[in-house]
């Protein structure tokens, strides 16, 4: 076994391998870019080197860097995680050259699989069965559009060199694959640094299965079964589970030989995970092989009761695989789901920013994440807050574990996905294992929609505000809150309600808070002629545990919320879903409010990655005036009428902030 | 300090007759404060609402720090006076919370009689003014308002507690280092002009308020000059060109603002200094003093039952226990602030007397806050006590209670007769804060008392004069002066006047103790000289 070894990434993953090395005894490297200096991960090894700016591209990219690091420390091997450097074959020769064990298969495991052309044709060669595609070395247009014609619409666009669904698009007909391309292989040059790409034949109600296999690099190879990866959104999985649910056992078995096939077929070394498509009848396709350890292998750790981590050491190391297939058992079922730091409303775009609360449901899943309370999720990295993991005797069990998990999961600071994946564990077709990769597409609406009313969350942060007001108790002007002379005790609340700043008039008499909601109730609402005349009422007994806990009586029900500060305003949590209670200020006055007309801005912190019209150029509604990258993803500023660009705000590779405004527009009209 | 054992059963016929009573009261009196946060009535408030302008009330409370105590006074001043609708007197006033600071508010209500000044308005005016002078209160004013009502001009321009008095408030407030904001949320007419003008920052809305001297009308009338309201006198003009205000303002809401901003940097620090403790709530619920205060005004009670329900922990400690009984005085913390508590528990005597002096000493030496709980038929009569000199011995209470320098706060809990309302620390006395229960009665003598010594002065006349008086003719003529008496000496009759700052629930009086505690300590405690006591 190494004495020490380097983990040449970061966040949760960094953390996980460190873990099973301290484990092993085996002493831990890790090397953190400028905007990590304070991360999780660099607190959970033995050491840490620095690696340089924050862009990836500049630190974690940079292998030269990375084994400088290995030598400067005495680190003998290097586990690459996923991501980066994980799939990067030239990286994984360098160690080689450097004396350095690389943690992961061959570079030339990696470079056949790395192509997904090449990958294709040697599973094909190997009887593994493939998509129907185009995976030619010819990358013209006219080429793209006769194959595409040939498979068949609607078809996949897949970066060669891609993965994690970086570059994916999906293309319904001829009119789009043009755009459809040019944008992919953008996003792709700058993922990978490659824009080549494959088309395959994409298969409407697919099901994403894949088998991680575990090979010892001289033909032996076991499987860990299968996960299913099926609900995705824009290509990233969401909640992965193993077992599969509802699969015959006939496919069942040839999903996982296909996939021992796969790994026999480059005598694979190492964790690797297959992919298939499953058409949901008998057939299953090989989709890709990915070289590294996954995102969501731990949910294959927890029905096996395996380390994968520690078999990675042990195999790097020289030693035998640790167990024979026949050894390797399974037991219940195992979900994991994704705590992303985005805004599902809002198309799943990243939300960036502070970290003001954390509360995971440690102690009720296993929680993976490398994201500490008070940290920033900046724009150089993936999103991801945690990975929040259960196990259970059957899917059922383990289900619910995952839902009492989410529903005590809160973060505060920026938006999370955490109330989307709530309702996913709760949607009646995911529990009735109807999952496919259109189940967010299909079910959509009911994945978006309100549990709660909104009077429930106000209600809450009433109470919250109320209790947790800083303000001194020893001072009978702060103490004896709301009180008016010969009249119920009465407070005021100016939030955000509709775009518009609306008043909560609160009354509290001995039994109940009742709260009247003023709409148009600013002065200059008034003076612009609203009449603040629709309101609505409700009243609402609640307190405020010790435990934190606010418990809320309204129209007979029982309510239990738990609330943070967000923002300007109060997020509250009831039942696994979150509202945000934002404060308005209409006594500010609304002089700053107004962005200047004809402006466009940023709708997220983003680095500026073209710009495609020159300061004076007529251009039309729709007109592409800039592109912006976020979270490795691209955004499309266009032009909202006609008009005449009068300037760019930033030049290309600039960094922008949320609600920049990047680009002015004179109005033609 | 030890906590007061209550030896009130809750349960007793007599706690739940009292109770009953009380709360009649107490309902009466929040359904009367209703009525009068109505302003001028649903058709004026719609009306003024419909104009896009903001009430009085919302102005107020948008201008206090959000969930922040309003401690209004003189809510039912000019109450049943004039027409009988001139609510509040047509302004909101009280102390409330800006920006951390306790400020004191002065809101014209526009749709009470177009926020004219009656006389009950320019004396609510000046009160509120009084106060803020005595406690050292930041002085905001939210001004819109058409000036003296024209009717009555006689009752409010020209003497010295008039109109004019205000703004020599203001300048020597001002003087003082008080300051005095404006904000201009409507018209500001002639004398209403110097408000804003005389003001150390005035705010201006912009196309709503309006300041100048004489109005369209008028200058049309005197030069023949025709100009637009808001050309004469709007924001824009104000804060542009003639200077005569610092602060253009989009809307009420904006002007608000500003005002919070202003007060924000004034730097302010409060400069009474007394030793505080973390306030405990009493051990007693205040609700139960609706059960103790007996329903029948003639039936004693023991005012320790009471103080038990106002104080700290229920915690009071007494001076002199054994002397003077009719007196009870003693230290309490109330809502952490010290306090040294006078009440009366029977008629004053020559003992009693020197013992509140030598209680009012006391405080003063430690600058201890003075609450008189005022429940008084007045002193002893009679030749035993004149001879034992109740005279002077009451003398030198009311020397005390003149020159004492601590802030010193009344509340009526019953009685208020005759020279008892004296040495209690009555309107003359200058408490800081004077408020009523809705039980208590003021007057110079019981209605009873009153109507025998008149009835008994009339029959000897006429007896001199050989005249016959029935016992029906002397009841009528009692019963009229009773009648007289049970109006005059009522709390609502006394609040219309601002004989008080206000009548409140008996519930709230320890709050409404510790807001006023902690507004008078805004100014420094001054040192006490008193005069010559009569020994």
């Amino acid at each position: 076994m190494f004495k020490k070894i380097l983990i040449a990434n970061r966040g949760e993953i960094a953390i996980r391998v460190a873990r099973s090395a301290k484990s092993l005894g085996v002493r831990t490297v890790a090397v953190y870019s400028d905007a990590d200096r304070n991360a999780p991960h660099v607190r959970a090894c033995d050491e840490a080197v620095h690696i340089g700016p924050s862009a990836a591209a500049q630190s974690y990219l940079v292998a030269d860097k990375i084994i400088a690091a290995a030598k400067q420390t005495g680190a003998e091997a290097i586990h690459p995680g996923y991501g980066f450097l994980s799939e990067n074959a030239d990286f994984a020769e360098a160690l080689e050259r450097e004396g350095l064990v690389f943690i992961g298969p061959t570079a030339k495991t990696i470079r056949a699989m790395g192509s997904k052309s090449a990958a294709k044709d040697l599973m094909e060669a190997a009887g593994v069965p493939t998509t129907p595609g185009y995976q030619g070395a010819d990358q013209k247009l006219a080429t793209f559009k006769t194959e595409a014609k040939r498979i068949g619409y609607p078809v996949l666009l897949k970066a060669t060199a891609g993965g994690g669904g970086k570059g994916m698009r999906r293309v319904n007909k001829e009119s789009e694959l043009e755009a459809a391309l040019a944008s992919a292989q953008r996003e792709a040059k700058s993922a990978f640094g490659d824009d080549r790409f494959l088309i395959e034949k994409y298969i409407e109600t697919a099901r994403h299965l894949e088998v991680q296999i575990f090979g010892d690099g001289k033909g032996d190879v076991v499987h860990f079964f299968e996960r299913d990866c099926s609900v995705q959104r824009r290509h990233q999985k969401v909640i992965e589970e193993a077992p599969a649910p509802n699969l015959p056992p006939r496919v069942r078995k040839a999903l996982l030989k296909a996939g021992v096939d796969a790994g026999r077929a480059v005598d694979y070394r190492g964790a690797g995970t297959v992919e298939f498509l499953y058409d949901g009848q008998d057939n299953v396709y090989f989709m890709e092989m990915n070289t590294r350890l996954q995102v969501e292998h731990p949910v294959s750790e927890l029905i096996t009761g395996l380390d994968l981590v520690e078999w990675q050491l042990r195999v790097a190391s020289g030693e035998a695989l640790p167990l024979k297939q026949g050894q390797i058992k399974e037991t219940g079922h195992a979900f994991e789901a994704r705590l992303y730091a985005e805004n599902p409303v809002q198309d799943f775009a990243p939300s960036i920013g502070r970290v003001t609360m954390l509360h995971l449901p440690e102690g009720l899943a296993r929680i993976d994440s490398g994201v500490a309370e008070g940290q920033e999720i900046s724009p150089y990295y993936d999103p991801m807050i945690a990975k929040i993991i259960t196990h259970g005797s059957d899917r059922m069990q383990s289900l619910a574990r995952l839902r009492d998990a989410l529903a005590q999961t809160r973060v505060a600071g920026l938006e999370t996905n955490s109330a989307f994946l709530y309702a996913l564990a709760n949607h009646p077709a995911f529990i009735g294992e109807e999952v496919s990769t259109r189940f967010i597409e299909d079910h959509g609406s009911a994945l978006f929609a309100a549990k709660h009313a909104l009077e429930t969350f106000w209600a809450a942060a009433i109470i919250w505000l109320s209790a947790g007001s800083p303000m001194s108790k020893s001072d009978p002007w702060s103490a004896l809150e709301g009180f008016r002379l010969n009249h119920a005790r009465q407070t005021k609340m100016w939030i955000e309600h509709e775009g518009q700043a609306a008043l909560l008039n609160i009354v509290q008499d001995e039994e109940l808070i009742h709260v009247t909601l003023e709409r148009d109730a600013s002065a200059q609402a008034r003076r612009d002629g609203h009449e603040a005349l629709e309101r609505l009422s409700f009243a609402f007994s609640g307190e405020m545990t010790a435990s934190g806990d606010i418990i809320i009586h309204m129209d007979g029900a029982r309510f239990t919320a738990q609330a943070g500060a967000h923002d300007n305003g109060v997020r509250v949590w009831i039942d696994g879903t979150y509202q945000d209670v934002a404060l308005a200020d209409p006594l500010s006055g609304n002089a700053t409010s107004q962005a200047a007309a004809g402006s466009l801005t940023a709708p997220m912190a983003g680095i500026i990655t073209l710009l495609s019209a020159s300061p004076g150029d007529k251009v039309a509604a729709g007109d592409t005036l800039l592109v912006m990258e976020a979270m490795k993803m691209e955004h499309t500023i266009r032009a909202p009428t006609d008009g005449v660009l009068k300037a760019y705000r930033f030049a290309k590779g600039d960094q922008v902030k949320d609600g920049e405004l990047l680009v002015e527009i004179e109005d033609m009209a | 300090m030890t906590a007061f054992v209550s030896k009130i059963d809750i349960n007793s016929d007599e706690f739940q007759t009292n109770q009953a009573a009380m709360r009649a009261l107490v309902d009466t009196l929040y359904s009367n404060a209703e009525a009068v946060s109505g302003g001028g009535g649903e058709r004026n408030r719609k009306r003024h609402i419909a104009r896009g302008k903001l009430l009085a009330r919302e102005r107020v409370e948008r201008l206090v720090d959000p969930g922040a105590p309003f401690l209004e006074l003189g809510q039912f001043a000019a109450w049943e006076m004039y027409s009988g609708d001139v609510m509040g007197a047509g302004i909101v006033a009280g102390i409330g919370r800006v920006a951390g600071t306790e400020c004191m508010i002065v809101a014209n209500d526009p749709t009470v009689k177009g926020g004219t000044y009656h006389p009950m308005t320019v004396k609510k005016h000046l009160r509120a003014q009084e106060i803020a002078a005595q406690n050292r209160l930041p002085c905001i004013y939210l001004v819109e308002s058409g000036g003296a009502f024209l009717p009555m001009q006689d009752e409010v321009f020209p003497d010295k507690d008039d109109f004019g008095r205000i703004f020599f408030n203001q300048a020597n407030m001002s003087a003082r280092g008080i300051p005095q904001i404006s904000v201009v949320h409507g018209s500001c007419t002639a004398g209403g002009a110097y408000v804003p003008a005389m003001s150390d920052e005035a705010i201006i809305v912009r196309e709503q308020g309006t300041i100048f001297l004489a109005g369209p009308p008028l200058v049309k009338a005197a030069t023949g000059e025709v100009v637009s309201a808001e050309d004469l006198g709007g924001g824009d003009l104000h804060t542009r060109e003639s200077g005569v205000a610092d602060h253009l303002a989009e809307n009420d809401d904006h002007a608000l603002g500003l005002a919070r901003q202003i007060v924000a940097r004034f730097n302010w620090t409060k400069l009474g200094k007394v030793k505080t403790a973390e306030p405990i709530a009493p051990l007693y619920p205040p609700k139960e003093l609706y059960g103790i205060v007996q329903a029948d005004a003639r039936k004693p009670f023991d005012v320790r039952e009471i103080i038990a329900r106002l104080v700290d922990g229920s915690k009071f400690d007494e001076f002199k226990p054994l002397y003077g009984a009719t007196l009870v005085t003693g230290f309490a913390n109330l809502h952490g602030f010290p306090v040294g508590i006078i009440a009366n528990n029977g008629i004053l005597f020559s003992e009693s007397a020197q013992k509140g002096a030598h209680f009012i000493e006391l405080c003063c030496q430690r600058n201890i806050p003075l609450i008189f709980l005022q429940n008084i038929t007045g002193f002893m009569v009679g030749r035993a006590a004149e001879t034992g000199g109740i005279a002077k011995h009451g003398a030198k209470l009311v020397t005390a209670v003149s020159t004492a320098k601590v802030p010193k706060f009344t509340i009526v809990i019953g009685g208020s007769y005759g020279a008892g309302n004296y040495g209690m620390c009555g309107r003359a006395y200058e408490p800081r804060f004077l408020f009523m229960w809705p039980n208590a009665r003021i007057s110079v003598m019981g209605g009873e008392q009153a109507a025998s010594v008149l009835a008994t002065v009339r029959r000897d006349g006429m007896e001199k004069r050989g005249q016959e008086w029935s016992a029906e003719e002397e009841e009528v003529f009692k019963t009229d002066i009773r009648a007289d008496y049970e109006r005059q000496g009522s709390p609502y009759y006394s609040s219309a006047r601002l004989w008080d700052d206000g009548i409140i629930d008996p519930a709230q009086t320890r709050d409404v103790l510790g807001l006023c505690i902690s507004a008078s300590l805004n100014a420094p405690i001054e040192e006490t000289k008193f005069g010559v006591f009569r020994m």
